[in-house]
């Protein structure tokens, strides 16, 4: 329906995700394009997705079922086990959700892309609503203010140092009082070791249950493309406080190939929704498979 | 910090050092699980190679394989080869330049503009006069940030208006600095999420303009394999001096240490620890091959416990109480007062957990005590400290039933706890006397090493004296 149109994927939109998992130098394509017999060296390949920072895990896992399925050669038997592990797309309840609250650690891009979903919301017809919740970090609310302002999109902003759940409770009963949907809270940066700001998290995910109850929430983990194992952690923390519906890939343009979001769709089978592929307002596209898996194991020989 | 790491690393070395001497195939399944621990912890898989080689060759050298003390061999070869690849013995920042000019690089998001507040701040402490400049010309609200953050730790701050040519920026930031007398010179740079043309023009001019002695490399410690690649990235368009790890208070492993200084040569500097402008810390190889082995971290406390001792915030008498509580302890009596003040401090000091890491053995008990922590079992008996007349504090056999009774509603505890913790002190006074000092358990579970810097500032000396004589349960005031 409307709500769920921003979120669907366009040709355009699986060619950025394609070209930005693409780096300028990978190591996966490289292997994968030396072994055209469809026994290649598995070791070397191996070592190949640990350096695209898949994790020993994911790796294991991929290259068992590689080696257990069929192709022609080692490229379309990693494809066919990468495209497995990631699943169908699914036909996701959270397509009609209207409020957004993303969480993650710092410096991620969580901010950018709060600014990011409404534009496409609103390029899409929407009136979203922008809420600055980040109470925390020194000039964050500027940011996002600065930001609404650049995309015509309306900000309720927290005030610096103060509760973030007032800001979104504000924000809630403006929305209902005037017909914004989607709602997109940017939170606070937070170590997910850091027990006392990961209540406050699950407390901003009960007070939005609480006043909006009519409300379709998705909480969005958002994920630096150049994290490591310790993104899989992350994901653990997040989805213990907050319940996390799904995952932001961001910073796919930087040359990493955010392998770990197939980690954590392996360990804990989160799917990936969206993937921001630049820094204009417009390189935020939805996630799309088969598009990220050629980008990451690079184009197929001969083509 | 790099615990991950140092659990896994130590758990293959327990398997090498369980038997007396080390077979080949012992010595292979041992490299094979290093290997897991270095790739876990995001080291890249170049300097993985490189560290494995490494050490298997001093290994064959050394003769490991059928020889005897194999695993307190191994464990040394270990660790030389982690400090070796994370830069030997360290270094310390250029600063010798008036004014000094340091230039902070990184991509978005990486924590640049937190840290060169954390750096303004420790170079203030250490008798520097900085100079923190924004050098962002586009990043919306970048300059608020930094503005917030300087104003926060009372530092100047230099910015231009949007748009402002960052040369231009650079020259008349440091002109600035000379105008007002100030020594250090901080450019925060603009980050992006890839070192794109603009970017590279950005760093050269800057670099051109400013000529920066130190060039310093900001990364987020959960980096994963393209920590590498960042790094040679930016030492192609700005050859940086050191880098400096942050967010290293999280869990992340912090493998990029060795991945940016084994791979690349840039040594670590500094690390962040923490949200606070205080939580930058020295990077010292040799200190951190210890963490990682579970060596412990001794030195590295006692510069905390020197810091939250003499640091600006402490109070200029604060060594005189020390001394005067550590002697109190010592003759066993101790004081809630004394206790008091030891809960202070270790808060001051730094996360529980992080400090616990640092003493050698303990690092597994750093979960237990992050658990107290989040519990507020500290918090709880700081309360009920608080709920004690100071005659009280001074004197526990002036606690009667009734007043046990109004000190638990006071603080809001059961009477239960509060018998628990007088009990505790007077087991610590016992402990204190018998032991007389010197005993490495006092720093924790005795829990009366730590001279309080709050500790007992309003008992004279003369009445510190009159508690060692016994308890008649009078009034003494």
């Amino acid at each position: 329906m409307k709500l769920a149109f921003w979120r669907k994927s366009s040709p355009d939109d699986e060619k950025r995700v394609a070209e930005a998992t693409t780096p300028a130098s990978n190591p996966l394509a490289k292997v994968l394009r030396r072994f055209t017999a469809p026994e290649p060296d598995w070791r070397e390949i191996e070592e190949a997705l640990l350096a695209s920072d898949v994790g020993l895990v994911a790796t294991t896992a991929l290259i068992q079922a590689a080696r257990d399925g069929d192709g022609a050669d080692g490229r379309s038997r990693v494809r066919a086990a990468a495209l497995s592990l990631l699943g169908e797309d699914p036909a996701n309840l959270n397509d009609e959700a209207d409020v957004v609250l993303l969480v993650g650690v710092n410096g991620v891009g969580k901010t950018t892309t709060a600014a990011k979903l409404a534009a496409r919301a609103k390029s899409a017809g929407l009136s979203p609503l922008l809420v600055a919740a980040d109470t925390f970090r020194a000039a964050a609310i500027d940011q996002l203010r600065a930001l609404g302002v650049r995309e015509g999109v309306e900000v309720v902003e927290g005030r610096p140092g103060g509760d973030p759940a007032a800001a979104i409770h504000d924000a809630l009963t403006l929305a209902a009082a005037r017909d914004f949907s989607p709602v997109i809270i940017d939170t606070a940066g937070r170590m997910q070791t850091r027990s006392g700001l990961m209540d406050e998290l699950a407390k901003i995910r009960r007070v939005v249950t609480k006043v909006a109850p009519t409300r379709t929430v998705e909480v969005l983990l958002v994920l630096d493309g150049t994290a490591g194992q310790n993104g899989l952690a992350q994901a653990r923390g997040f989805d213990a406080s907050a319940g996390i519906d799904g995952i932001v890939l961001t910073k796919l343009d930087s040359g990493a190939r955010g392998g770990v979001a197939l980690a954590v769709r392996r360990e804990l089978g989160l799917p990936i929704r969206w993937v921001g592929t630049g820094e204009r307002a417009t390189d935020l596209v939805p996630f799309a498979a088969e598009a990220y898996v050629d980008g990451l194991l690079g184009a197929p020989t001969g083509s | 910090m790099f615990d991950a790491l140092g659990s896994s690393l130590r758990a293959s070395l327990r398997r090498l050092t369980g038997s007396g001497r080390i077979s080949a195939a012992d010595l292979e399944a041992g490299l094979a699980d290093i290997r897991t621990s270095l790739v876990g912890a995001d080291v890249a898989m170049s300097v993985v190679a490189q560290l494995l080689e490494r050490i298997s060759e001093r290994a064959r050298v050394s003769e490991i394989v059928g020889g005897l003390g194999a695993g307190e061999r191994m464990l040394g070869i270990l660790h030389s080869a982690l400090t070796e690849t994370l830069g030997g013995s360290g270094r310390d920042l250029d600063l010798r330049e008036r004014p000094a000019t340091i230039l902070l690089l990184g991509l978005q998001g990486a924590g640049k503009t937190t840290t060169a507040a954390k750096l303004a701040y420790r170079l203030a402490k250490d008798g520097r006069r900085p100079l923190l400049v924004a050098a962002d010309p586009r990043r919306p609200a970048a300059a608020e940030q930094l503005a917030t953050l300087a104003a926060a730790i009372k530092v100047p701050m230099h910015r231009e208006p949007i748009g402002t040519p960052v040369a231009e920026i650079g020259t008349r930031a440091i002109a600035a600095a000379r105008r007002l007398g100030l020594d250090v010179v901080i450019i925060d740079s603009s980050g992006r999420t890839t070192l794109d043309d603009e970017l590279l023009e950005e760093l050269r001019d800057l670099r051109d303009a400013t000529k920066p002695r130190e060039r310093l490399l900001v990364l987020d410690a959960a980096t994963g394999q393209s920590a590498l690649a960042i790094a040679e990235g930016f030492k192609s368009i700005a050859e940086p001096t050191g880098l400096i790890l942050s967010k290293l208070d999280g869990d992340a492993r912090g493998g990029a240490a060795l991945s940016i200084a084994g791979g690349a040569g840039i040594p670590v500097v500094y690390v962040g620890t923490g949200e606070r402008s205080d939580a930058l810390e020295r990077f010292h190889p040799e200190r951190i091959a210890n963490r990682i082995l579970d060596m412990g971290d001794l030195a590295t406390l006692a510069e905390r416990v020197r810091d939250a001792e003499i640091g600006p915030m402490a109070a200029p008498d604060a060594e005189v109480r020390a001394k005067a509580a550590e002697a109190r302890a010592l003759r066993g009596g101790m004081t809630f007062d004394d206790l008091l003040g030891q809960l202070r401090q270790m808060s001051s000091l730094g996360p529980i957990g992080q400090v616990v890491k640092m003493i050698p053995g303990m690092g597994g008990m750093a979960e237990q005590a992050e658990a107290a922590v989040a519990s507020g079992e500290l918090k709880r008996t700081e309360a009920i400290i608080l709920s004690m007349t100071p005659a009280e504090r001074r004197d526990p056999a002036l606690l009667t039933l009734p007043r046990r009774r109004r000190i638990a509603a006071g603080a809001g505890r059961a009477i239960e706890e509060v018998n628990r913790l007088v009990k505790r002190l007077e087991e610590m006074r016992t402990l204190m006397r018998r032991a007389g000092g010197g005993d490495p358990s006092r720093l924790m579970g005795g829990g009366a090493g730590l001279p309080g810097k709050h500790a007992g500032g309003r008992i004279p000396p003369k009445a510190a004296k009159r508690e060692k004589r016994p308890k008649k349960g009078g009034k003494r005031r």
